[in-house]
């Protein structure tokens, strides 16, 4: 008898189901299949009406991000051979309503995305004929690391503080104001400031980490988040202290 | 027309929020801020399959290259079935478009000075392919995506599936979607609509495409009656992962990577690509065009030299040389999904590879600006086929081609809009029909003992054996004999899913019939084309037929929902037809 | 028009199922756990200030008082609570000085400080500062 392994699912509808109910499905334990891959042998041979969300199944898109075991995972990264002998619990990412079985609802992110201004912010526009930014290696290092979020959102099911507020900004609209404000091509900080200096900006964040742990691209949006802090502490000292001739 | 039946009216509005479907929405919204710019997305934008591309996007910027070069290395690469006059227009808009991308903040990788660097790629006589690591798409894609927020005339349709086009009197006017948070299905009225929905990877088994890839752009123009171009050409990628298709960037040879076979020879020498040489030669060896790759593996496989695996016969991608330093550098991403998907690292081991689905050159007929024969509709990106990519595309030329083409698919569509006339009264009959159709034969019909996977798996089987890298007229034939069942059979599954808030079912089943229509179509021009050319090879035609079919294969749909085949002449301006050579 | 536009009405409404957050989330996970733990060492890090400006103020008053004090500190309950506290300040140390890094960011002549390096330096200077102050104390 072929290895099986039983999936623990989350199942609701929201115009049939009062809340969120369990249910078990066994799916063959291939060592090669990833979560995602028993989830879709679900939908496809056993029970056509599981809803998720998921679309490159290679780590770049950020569509499948779901709860497992309790950990924030993407579905399409994680080995379901890891979890034997189970049962494994596939539940919707943590912190966000639940829409459809194992669909959460983003709208929160997408409405704080823009309020972060997550685009080049310049005082004059350089035309296109004039050529390239010059920006040197070393400079594009300097916010590489933050620019490589697939807004998989992994980060804000892990964060304590958003799931006890969800009025915190979060990391990583966080980690992306601060991809911009370290691009050397934008002029843009002082507006981002304004927004994230609030209580439900920056400094509702308490540095617990998590989301740098679950982050699967190795943003580390914890340390976008606190070297933001330390920043705006040393902009509030020199405007304090310094002359305003001397401030920039 | 009752209100509840209207979502909302624009002046534009983009089906599909991708590369191309984004660059539109700025053209529009930059040509006329008076004109109001819709895009609506079954998918949140950031997650568009555009966000995969990895290796990079073609432009003429060295100063030892020309837009001449570029031009004809793009002709050539087509098999001389590329429309030469949109190749002129798009090399020398691609530079400036990339750059416009700079501008919006893409980290495109720099030399040590800060400008823009350049490297190889395939098919290219010179170093002209832009890149931001080994994730070029992603970076740009991310980019326009957060542009467009600075936007506010542009607004969105985040996760609604569009089920069809509204026409009335040869003019489009608007969309019927399904709101997948709800289930409502909706009329999004619009002046002129630009397709922009990818490719359509999804009809065949291996691909490099996500599970959103299914044509639904193509499926739409077909059913209202635009012609679908080119439909034969389908591009399989030299390097894909064994199982899961996943892409292996064209840039690990670029870099210098190099083809073996299972003796560890490099096999592709014995197929007219050149001779090896340790470090990359421009338009040799492996940086040869993708059909020509593709092509050698079929050859290697039947002469018994490439590598059993447990997932089929691949040969290996060797990376070994090139040192943890460069690969770390250059291509981490390649490194990341080695280790994960296959558990090896390209540093001290083979990569098993082998040819899978990766681009569609054919797709919606479009002009030189993105306009279709249907007035209203416009497609940019791999849904259209203007044609600039012919019979092969070469790498890093379509994310350029997103660009260059959603910008003037964008600013044709603004003209038009601003002159179109009224919603017409009939409109409002065609919303009700396709709600009633949507509710009552798609979601009303009872369960049957059929699922809407075993005809998707069936039709995916179908195509890799009638449409593979070498056909046949028999096995084309064959193949459209079972895609007509299949599409008999697809009405009648029914759907078990009877909630309407995010019904996936639904989704398939609407995915699967599009697919059907696109793989038809597929299949009915490729068993037009009696001649070999660019990634359409045919064992009972092997060689290319100029005479004949120096053209391009229009598949119009018919009353009676059958495809017939046109015939449209290529443009020619300044390269005749001539052979392709590489390697020598 | 049978679809579902009277459903939508409830559900917009219902923006999506919220699942209630438990008062006790921070036992479901070890990190959780030693990140709540890392808080609350703050409230033993200002007993310690307390307790050192208490002794201070002990020496201040000559003999008898700082004896009074050390009888005090000898209390079993007052050792228990110091030995305690003296483990959340480790932790609360330890912690600090691993997260710095992540705070912190190094450029040194154009090359970033390696955390090791960061993290070292703290080390280091708490080695300094403890050997003078047991210096001063034994001399």
């Amino acid at each position: 008898m072929d290895d099986e392994i039983t999936l623990r699912v989350t199942r609701y509808r929201p115009d049939k189901d009062d809340e969120p109910a369990w249910q078990d499905y066994d799916v063959p334990l291939r060592t090669e299949w990833t979560v995602l891959d028993a989830l879709n042998h679900v939908k496809d041979d056993v029970d056509t009406t599981l809803a998720f969300r998921w679309s490159c199944r290679m780590g770049i898109c950020g569509s499948c991000g779901m709860n497992v075991d309790g950990e924030p995972r993407l579905t399409c990264a994680t080995f379901l051979s890891d979890y034997a002998p189970g049962p494994v619990r596939v539940e919707p990412l943590g912190n966000f309503p639940v829409a459809r079985d194992l669909v959460v609802d983003i709208d929160d992110f997408m409405r704080k995305l823009p309020q972060v201004k997550p685009w080049i912010i310049r005082e004059e526009e350089q035309s296109v004929d004039d050529g390239e930014y010059l920006q040197t290696p070393e400079e594009l290092d300097a916010y590489k690391q933050f620019s490589m979020c697939i807004n998989c959102m992994l980060c804000y099911a892990a964060c304590p503080v958003y799931g006890l507020d969800p009025d915190f900004v979060g990391p990583a609209a966080i980690a992306l104001a601060e991809r911009y404000d370290l691009d050397s091509r934008d002029q843009g900080a002082r507006e981002r400031l304004d927004v994230l200096i609030e209580h439900e900006g920056v400094y509702g964040c308490t540095f617990v980490g998590e989301c740098t742990r679950v982050c699967p691209k190795h943003v580390d949006p914890a340390g976008a988040i606190q070297r933001y802090k330390l920043k705006t502490a040393q902009q509030s000292v020199k405007a304090f202290l310094l002359p305003r001739a001397l401030r920039r | 027309m009752s209100d509840d039946q209207v979502v909302a009216g624009h002046d534009v509005l983009l089906v599909g929020g991708g590369l191309a479907g984004l660059r539109a929405a700025i053209a529009v919204a930059e040509s006329d801020p008076g004109l109001d710019v819709a895009v609506v997305s079954k998918v949140y934008p950031m997650r568009s399959h555009s966000v995969s591309a990895e290796g990079g996007a073609a432009g003429a910027i060295a100063a030892d290259d020309t837009l001449d070069e570029h031009a004809y290395d793009t002709v050539s690469g087509s098999d001389w079935l590329g429309d030469q006059d949109a190749i002129e227009a798009f090399v020398r808009e691609a530079p400036r478009e990339l750059l416009r991308l700079e501008h919006w903040g893409c980290p495109w990788s720099r030399q040590p000075d800060g400008h823009v660097a350049v490297r190889a790629f395939g098919g290219m006589k010179k170093k002209r392919t832009w890149f931001a690591a080994d994730k070029t798409g992603f970076h740009m894609l991310h980019a326009l995506f957060q542009t467009t927020l600075k936007y506010d005339e542009v607004a969105r349709y985040d996760e609604w599936f569009v089920t069809r086009l509204l026409v009335d009197d040869g003019r489009v006017h608007g969309v019927v979607a399904v709101e997948l948070r709800s289930g409502r299905i909706r009329a999004i009225t619009a002046k002129a609509v630009i397709l922009a929905t990818g490719g359509c990877g999804k009809v065949f088994p291996f691909t490099t495409n996500a599970n959103i890839n299914t044509g639904d752009g193509m499926a739409l123009a077909y059913r209202a009656g635009a012609p679908l171009k080119d439909m034969e050409m389908v591009q399989y990628h030299p390097t894909g992962l064994p199982f899961t298709g996943i892409l292996i960037t064209e840039a690990t040879r670029a870099e210098g990577g190099w083809l073996v076979n299972k003796d560890g020879y490099r096999y592709l020498q014995d197929y007219d690509l050149g001779k090896p040489t340790p470090t990359p030669e421009l338009r040799s060896m492996e940086l040869g065009p993708r059909d020509r790759l593709s092509q050698a593996f079929v050859h290697e496989q039947e002469k018994g030299r490439t590598v059993e695996s447990p997932y089929g016969e691949v040969v290996h991608l060797d990376l070994r040389h090139l040192g943890a330093e460069l690969i770390d550098s250059r291509l981490p991403f390649v490194r990341e999904l080695c280790l994960k998907y296959e558990r090896i690292d390209p540093v001290t081991d083979l990569i098993p590879v082998r040819p899978v689905v990766h681009y569609m050159m054919g797709g919606v007929s479009t002009d030189i600006d993105g306009a279709t024969p249907l007035a209203g509709l416009f497609a940019a990106g791999e849904t259209a086929c203007v044609s600039i990519n012919g019979a092969n595309r070469l790498g890093s030329n379509s994310l350029p081609e997103c660009l260059v083409f959603g910008a003037r698919a964008g600013r044709a569509a603004a003209e038009y809009a601003a002159g179109a006339p009224a919603l017409p009264a009939a409109i409002a009959a065609q919303v009700s029909d396709e709600v009633r159709r949507i509710e009552q034969e798609v979601m009303g019909s009872a369960p049957r003992d059929d699922s809407i996977a075993a005809i998707r798996t069936q039709m995916q089987e179908t195509m890799e054996i009638s449409a593979g890298i070498y056909r046949t007229g028999e096995s084309l034939a064959k193949g459209m004999d079972t895609l007509q069942e299949l599409q008999e059979r697809l009405p009648k599954v029914g759907i078990r899913d009877t909630s309407h808030a995010w019904n996936t079912e639904l989704m398939a089943a609407l995915e699967a019939a599009n697919m059907l229509d696109v793989a038809e179509c597929m299949l009915a021009s490729g068993l037009q084309r009696e001649e070999s050319r660019g990634a359409h090879q045919r064992t009972d035609f092997p060689a290319r037929d100029d005479e004949r079919f120096l053209a391009h294969q229009l598949v119009v749909r018919n009353d009676d929902g059958t495809p017939r085949v046109e015939r449209q002449p290529v443009t020619i301006t300044r390269w005749p037809p001539g052979e392709r050579v590489y390697g020598r | 028009m049978t679809d579902a536009g009277d459903q939508q009405t409830r559900l917009d409404e219902r923006g999506g199922y919220r699942r209630p957050v438990p008062v006790l989330w921070w036992i479901r996970k070890p990190t959780y756990f030693l990140f709540v733990m890392r808080e609350l060492s703050s409230i033993f890090v200002a007993w310690l200030v307390l307790y050192l400006l208490l002794f201070v103020r002990a020496v201040g008053r000559g003999e008898a008082a700082y004896q009074e004090f050390l009888d005090w500190a000898a209390s079993p309950w007052l050792v228990v609570l110091n030995l305690v506290a003296f483990a959340f300040v480790l932790l609360h140390t330890i912690t600090w000085f691993a997260l710095t890094p992540q705070a912190m960011v190094v450029d040194l002549r154009g090359r970033r400080l390696p955390p090791a390096a960061i993290i070292g330096a703290q080390y280091a200077g708490l080695a300094v500062v403890s050997a003078f102050v047991l210096w001063l104390v034994t001399r």
